[in-house]
């Protein structure tokens, strides 16, 4: 995707949350990608960037400026009766930005649409960290507390209840899956923020 | 110290091993490991990293017998979540809300170094003077 901007000075680099690298690797490799595709496997962008859900998308201009905060972008519209959102959008945005047609967001409307983290978040984000930490040295039983005081004090971040359900033999698409994301829903609760600007 | 046990305490920069005392609350540690680990360390003035000093008003909640200092006063102090599995012998310290979202709201993007699937590493600075498009997705 994108392959006809390249030559604008434009590069794609995406960012993978994944229990181990193997994870990530057959549906990396079916896409082929020629840019850079990380895996982070302590979600440490997460945490770096208060990435709430996935997919979240930044812009980064030429100076390494934070030019479009925390948004919700997809390749294709294959989830679009899911999710409500037209990919074809944002990909007309990001387009026009890099051909030069239309600027990015002012540095007002950046601070305005950012989301940053609360003392909550990070509590979940440290016993996130430290169940999947335990996770990873074969001691799943103990970190099963962790996770579930991670989504306790941090429903909003599906990055640690819904990032974690593997790590619990739960499947992030299963039933117990659409549970949490209706009752989520219905106190409120946001899956996906879009930027309209 | 007595009665030490030996922890994995995980933070921003990997995982050390560190010896430390859980007393009732409190997980006493010598300075020089809270300074080996976080970077700072306690001073009469306060606790200190580099220039900057935070003031320590209540003394009791840093400072243990023997010159060993709290790791849970030293994180509430700097407004750090800190999580405690004594019975997992581990412990994390995360980085404060205040400060999170400080590096956010200076709109400068935060650099960081992955690894891809061949291991080779790539930083985000790699790509200064291009325009970034930067995705954060997951298989699940």
């Amino acid at each position: 995707m994108f392959e006809e901007l390249r030559e604008l000075g434009f590069v794609v680099i995406t960012v993978a949350f994944e229990r181990t690298v193997e994870d990530a690797r057959e549906w990396i490799d079916a896409a082929a990608p020629t840019h850079p595709s990380l895996i982070d496997t302590t979600w440490s962008i997460a945490d770096l960037y208060h990435v709430e859900n996935v997919p979240t998308v930044f812009w980064i201009d030429e100076e390494g400026r934070i030019v479009r905060p925390q948004d919700v972008a997809f390749g294709s519209n294959m989830f679009q009766d899911f999710t409500g959102i037209d990919a074809d959008v944002h990909q007309a945005a990001l387009r026009s930005w890099v051909r030069g047609e239309t600027a990015a967001l002012a540095p007002e409307a950046v601070e305005r649409h950012l989301r940053v983290p609360t003392e909550a978040d990070q509590l979940a984000r440290a016993e996130f960290g430290l169940g999947r930490w335990l996770w990873e040295q074969g001691r799943a039983e103990a970190a099963r507390a962790h996770f579930q005081r991670a989504e306790e004090l941090a429903p909003n971040l599906w990055t640690c209840w819904r990032g974690s359900m593997r790590m619990q033999d739960e499947d992030p698409m299963g039933e117990l899956f659409f549970e949490k994301m209706t009752a989520y829903r219905g106190e409120g609760g946001v899956m996906a923020r879009v930027i309209v600007d | 110290m007595d009665q030490t046990s030996l922890l994995s305490l995980i933070h921003n920069d990997g995982v050390s091993a560190i010896e430390a005392r859980i007393a009732g609350r409190r997980m006493l540690i010598e300075p020089t490991m809270l300074e080996a680990v976080t970077g700072w360390h306690r001073r009469p003035e306060g606790l200190c990293r580099g220039e900057v000093c935070v003031p320590v008003r209540d003394t009791a909640a840093i400072d243990g017998p023997d010159g060993t200092v709290d790791l849970v006063g030293v994180a509430a102090l700097l407004g750090r979540p800190f999580v405690v599995d004594a019975e997992a012998g581990t412990a994390y310290l995360g980085e404060a809300a205040l400060d999170r979202a400080a590096m956010l709201r200076s709109q400068v993007a935060p650099e960081f170094t992955l690894p891809d699937l061949a291991g080779r590493h790539h930083s985000l600075s790699e790509h200064r003077g291009k325009k970034v498009f930067f995705v954060a997705w997951a298989s699940w």
